[in-house]
């Protein structure tokens, strides 16, 4: 007997939790709202580890229908909730990474104004994450996609008064609804074929299709389906609202803006694998998708001297390799990554947000420098996420990103090509702020650049009569040794054969990856060339030794150790060289930290014609000198119109219709001429 | 007075009520509060009566209830013939619901003529209810006529700016569309000699009006245009930003919650009702028409630098997605495009109430004016906010529901249609939090702003209840569903008989 779980009250409680400090949070002190914030948040976090309590004498998938929302003809959708091993995995993350930035910005925020402001936006995002990944159903799962973006945009313009962050705020919704536009048009197409949105239901309607051909309106869906999670995870060519994003407050750009939120994309398309497994072409383009922006992203991160961009092309970048996963079906290698990503990253912004603190605001890495001594517990933590990025051996990164990049080659070579070159950029660019925020001499200024008005996170630090460069509180400092100790050791769930190990994580994850291929097309898919070489893993002996993985293994660990090398050489060893390596490589180098120019091409191609076609034609043009100078003249348009009654009508009504109009409109003239004199 | 009586009496009442206060009005002295407060009680008391229709309704039953059919004048045959159903039920209830907010909306910013305006205020009601619950052809068009005389007053009265220009542009052209509408009633009464709508649609079903096949085209289009223009439709869309742009507060949340509606109630129905054969044959353009108005004026709205005008550009792209869900002749079109209906008149309204409430503050719509207003009024720009989120349709508010049910039916119908007009997703958010960024982010830019008064007592309380309807609205639809689904369910099935029938006579031919 399944135990009723009420996972609903999962996201209700933080939805409390934002209405009282939204509504009330005003009157309140600093600390009744940071009581009501980690009070909700942390019994989101209790319930998830009572659920995981549970576990044993669950019956999974387990469903939960709480009442009817939508009721249409034959369509209907309710508020349902849904519990697999994918959805625990999400939960444990959401949950646990949020409560975590919960604590940390109490210290973070203490000092700014808006206090309440800011924990009612963090506990309602929650509310919105947690319905996205506990739906039962598309229509659920869409309420939690919008309102994360919401909690996004109200978050990330969360300091309304400057311009760049409402932009960027602004900016977000409006890319995001692009990517939602296509995840609508989807949820259409299922409607149309299937006649519920349902996941149970639609998985079950999609087993019948073979997976062996392509089936043009999964291909469809799939892709329509990808177009929205370009959109949320920032994936080419939707990818330009998440450098911006980092004008929010830096715990936002951790928790949102890298550990959850933007991996909701990779979370949807893993939810819907059983479409994507049928959709080979859409599998690819999903692949591409992922394997360039991994790519692109990471370049663009070689050149920025902004420590949080840096971190937002990382993050952009990582979720391409998400994707990369998933375009080749191995889609718990790309939650597996999803979740250490979470630790790694939530931990640099969070270790990020630490330096910023510490140096009063500032986030240019070229005014920081040799912090190492004076932020010993930030140093460290942030030492051991870097790490993990770099894909270092033992650490969590690195077993993650090594899935992926196996799973890829068993796919095509090209994908792990790239993968391979990425994972030297990435520990190269990760080594590059290490060591410029660490290493070497202070460069800011002395002692007195607590840059309140410096604009950039605007983080007012003024007030705790700071001496110079400091330490974080302990509020923030604990989040941070948790998460590296996540960094360091959460790796070992998902151990390969290779390596000696048996993989947890994907055995875990098994029945919802493994359960909607069909058994005799999976014999096929093993057999011989197929778009899913999910059957390569550990039940079926993959065709290529353990020893070969291990060379590749190998080479990645290589070009992890490359990038750290190249980084000490550059930024360590002879801190001159970069500039000059930049002068002689003049445009090429101009338009990578321009960011390809893709903002102003953007702008240019997309935003100002369609204002000047709605300005200049729509308004001016159609509406005001088209039609309103035929009709809005109104004699010489009564008259027209009334002719052409006459010549439509016959006998008495001509006459009748013209006098009502006509006289009516005399009448009416002469009451208002009268009324307003 | 039993249940019985009561059931037939309640259309009267609900309809009449604010006449006889607006009568009753007449005779009061001068003292402006204490109209007010009568305007009030008076706006509260028919909204209260109005909650006996959704609590006595029988969503089991389809076809007309709580009728009253008696005759009128006998020649020509009239009837005051009423009745309501899941389709007009609940636009009876918005205008009850809207018109005590436009009361209150409207406590400080009229000062003169007060008593004129609110006389006006309970007139307009009454021709406005009077229009959804008329089901004799006669009566329907004298309400609707009826309509435009107090409206086209409040805005020449009590406006501002170019407001004779803009009540007279109001005035002709809904005067001269309907029109068309009244030939085409009159044509109906000379071949049947009856107004009654259930008779005639009868009677056009069964084959019985002489020359149908050949006057049919013309007679949908004489009911079509006079409704496309009310919408409005584009190209007839012009009046509307220059009505709201110069109407009183209270005018442009009728104006827009209501007046609009009856154009697409119309369409609903007397073209689909009465037509359904021409209806579906030119279904085609009707689209186009309205997918034009989604784009077109969601990006007249992106560039208007008048606030009220974006607003008001927005209704034509709302308005868009419902007469696209009318035509999309699927089950979910038409109950997304009445959910939109409602649900804009919420919304929509409330996004006027705001503009207004900034207005008194600073007599200006100019969005360049703004900016940064959300330091000195927080409360005020969380409560646009949430209209504005109401607005482009986010989930769990209003008016997510009804476009997702139109797209959803307008993609079944004609996919491609339906790909288009869901670029409003996209186009609502630009415009909408646009404009939101420029009057409430950054920093105060104009010393005026800086003292602003945030919300008082007044206006919080004639704006809760359409925040909290919206939310309802977006959490539990089924509540509003429930109604309409087997309403337009069964005006489906019947259009569909309908033709039919026609296609058998014509082969049986």
């Amino acid at each position: 007997m399944t135990p009723n779980l009420h996972l609903w009250l999962i996201p209700i409680l933080p939805l409390i939790g934002a209405t009282i400090n939204g509504v009330f949070g005003k009157r309140f002190s600093r600390q009744t709202v940071t009581g009501i914030a980690w009070t909700f948040s942390g019994a989101a976090f209790a319930m998830a580890l009572w659920v995981v309590s549970q576990f044993s004498s669950l019956v999974l998938p387990y469903t939960e229908q709480l009442s009817p929302w939508i009721q249409a003809g034959a369509f209907h959708a309710e508020f349902g909730f849904y519990l697999d091993q994918l959805t625990l995995i999400m939960l444990l993350i959401v949950t646990g990474v949020g409560l975590l930035i919960h604590i940390y910005s109490v210290g973070y925020m203490w000092e700014e104004g808006g206090f309440y402001r800011f924990f009612s936006y963090l506990n309602l995002f929650l509310f919105f994450m947690l319905t996205l990944i506990l739906a039962s159903n598309y229509l659920v799962m869409f309420i939690g996609w919008e309102g994360v973006g919401l909690a996004s945009y109200l978050l990330i313009g969360f300091w309304f008064t400057k311009d760049s962050a409402a932009s960027a705020g602004k900016k977000a919704f409006i890319v995001n609804r692009i990517g939602d536009f296509g995840f609508l048009l989807a949820l259409f197409l299922i409607i149309q074929h299937f006649g519920t949105l349902d996941f149970t239901q639609v998985t079950s309607a999609v087993m019948p299709y073979g997976i062996e051909a392509g089936w043009g309106f999964l291909t469809a869906i799939a892709i329509l389906l990808m177009v929205g999670a370009c959109g949320k995870s920032a994936q080419i060519p939707l990818y330009v609202w998440l450098p911006d994003a980092m004008e929010g407050p830096t715990p936002v750009s951790a928790l949102i803006h890298a550990a959850t939120m933007v991996t909701a994309g990779v979370y949807m398309v893993s939810r819907s694998h059983a479409i994507f497994e049928r959709a080979p072409i859409a599998l690819t383009i999903v692949a591409i998708i992922g394997t360039l922006t991994a790519f692109f992203a990471a370049t663009i991160g070689i050149t920025q001297t902004d420590i949080k961009k840096v971190l937002a092309y990382s993050t952009v970048s990582q979720l391409g390799y998400m994707f990369m996963a998933c375009g080749v079906a191995a889609f718990s290698a790309g939650i597996f990554h999803l979740m250490t990503h979470a630790f790694f990253k939530g931990l640099l912004f969070l270790a990020a947000g630490s330096v910023i603190h510490s140096v009063g605001g500032e986030q240019d890495m070229r005014k920081m420098g040799g912090l190492r001594k004076k932020i010993p517990w930030t140093f460290w933590s942030m030492t051991a996420a870097t790490f993990a990025i770099a894909g270092i051996p033992g650490l969590s990164g690195f077993f993650s990103k090594d899935e992926i990049l196996w799973r890829a080659y068993q796919a095509n070579w090209i994908y792990w090509l790239i993968g391979v070159i990425t994972a030297f950029i990435t520990s190269f660019y990760m080594f590059r702020l290490w060591f410029m925020t660490f290493f070497g001499e202070y460069r800011g200024e002395a002692e007195s650049g607590h840059g309140h008005g410096h604009g950039h996170d605007a983080h007012g630090s003024h007030g705790h009569g700071h001496g110079g460069i400091h330490e974080s509180p302990k509020v923030m400092l604990i989040p941070l040794v948790i998460l590296a100790f996540l960094s360091v050791f959460g790796g070992y769930v998902g151990v390969p054969a290779s390596l000696g190990g048996s993989n947890h994580f994907d055995q875990f994850l098994a029945p919802v990856f493994h359960s909607t291929i069909p058994s005799a097309s999976a014999e096929q898919a093993t057999a011989g060339e197929s778009a899913t070489p999910e059957q390569n893993t550990e039940g079926a002996e993959p065709k290529t030794g353990h020893s070969t993985e291990l060379i590749f293994t190998g080479i990645s660990v290589f070009a992890g150790f490359l990038g750290l090398f190249l980084a000490w050489l550059l930024y360590y060893r002879r801190p001159q060289l970069p500039q000059e390596i930049a002068l002689s490589l003049g445009g090429l180098y101009r338009s990578v930290v321009n960011k390809y120019y893709v903002d102003e091409i953007y702008a240019a191609v997309f935003v100002k014609p369609l204002i000047g076609l709605s300005r200049g034609v729509f308004w001016h043009g159609v509406d005001q000198h088209v039609i309103d100078a035929t009709l809005d003249d109104s004699a010489a348009g009564a008259s027209e119109v009334s002719g052409v009654v006459r010549r439509m009508q016959s006998g008495n009504l001509r006459s009748y219709a013209g006098w009502i109009a006509f006289g009516a409109a005399v009448v009416i003239a002469y009451m208002i001429w009268t009324g307003t004199r | 007075m039993n249940g019985a009586t009561l059931d037939t009496a309640i259309l009267s009442l609900v309809t009449f009520i604010p006449l006889a206060g607006g009568l009753l009005l007449m005779l009061f002295p001068r003292r402006d509060r204490d109209i007010r407060v009568f305007a009030l009680v008076v706006s509260l008391l028919d909204f209260i009566v109005s909650l006996h229709l959704p609590a006595h309704f029988d969503r089991a039953r389809t076809g007309f209830q709580f009728q009253i059919n008696c005759s009128w004048i006998t020649h020509p045959n009239i009837h005051y013939h009423m009745g309501v159903d899941g389709i007009s039920l609940w636009l009876v209830v918005l205008t009850t619901f809207l018109t005590p907010l436009c009361v209150l909306i409207s406590w400080n910013s009229i000062n003169d003529r007060v008593k004129e305006f609110f006389i006006l205020l309970l007139v307009m009601e009454t021709a406005l209810i009077g229009v959804f619950v008329a089901l004799d052809l006669f009566l329907f068009y004298f309400f609707w006529e009826a309509t435009l005389i107090p409206m086209a007053l409040l805005i020449g009265m009590f406006g501002h700016g170019r407001k004779v220009y803009a009540a007279v542009k109001f005035f002709m052209y809904t005067m001269i569309a309907s029109v068309f509408m009244l030939a085409a009633i009159l044509w109906l009464y000379a071949q049947t000699g009856t107004f009654d709508f259930v008779e005639l649609q009868h009677a056009i079903q069964s084959g019985h009006v002489p020359h149908f096949s050949g006057a049919a085209l013309w007679l949908f289009l004489g009911f079509f245009i006079a409704f496309a223009v009310k919408v409005p439709l584009f190209p007839f869309h012009t009046w509307l930003p220059d009505a709201h742009v110069e109407a009183p507060t209270a005018g442009s949340v009728l104006l827009a919650g209501v007046l609009l509606k009856m154009g697409t109630y119309g369409m609903l129905r007397f073209d689909l009702g009465l037509f359904p054969e021409q209806s579906r044959h030119n279904a085609g353009w009707v689209m186009v028409l309205a997918l034009i108005g989604i784009i077109y004026g969601a990006l007249v709205a992106m560039v208007q630098p008048n606030m009220k005008k974006l607003i008001a550009y927005s209704s034509i792209s709302h308005l868009g997605f419902v007469v696209l869900g009318i035509f999309s002749f699927t089950q979910l079109g038409l109950d997304g495009a009445m959910f939109i209906m409602l649900a804009h008149g919420v919304s929509t309204g409330a996004l006027f109430m705001l503009a207004g409430i900034l207005y008194e503050r600073r007599h200006t719509y100019e969005i360049s004016e703004f900016g940064g207003l959300a330091t000195p009024m927080p409360v005020y720009s969380s409560f646009f906010l949430f209209a504005v989120l109401a607005s482009v349709g986010l989930p769990l508010l209003n008016g997510f529901v009804g476009e997702f049910l139109v797209l959803s039916g307008a993609f079944q119908a004609h996919m491609w249609y339906g790909i288009a007009a869901c670029t409003g997703v996209i186009w609502s958010a630009c415009y909408l939090l646009w404009m939101y960024q420029r009057v409430f982010f950054g920093k105060v830019t104009h010393d005026k702003n800086n003292a602003l008064p945030d919300l008082d007592l007044r206006e919080r309380t004639a704006l809760i209840p359409a925040a909290a309807i919206a939310l309802v609205m977006g959490v539990a639809p089924f509540l509003w569903l429930k109604s309409i689904d087997p309403a337009v369910h069964s005006s489906l099935a019947s259009s569909l008989s309908s033709v039919a029938q026609i296609a058998t006579r014509m082969v049986g031919r």
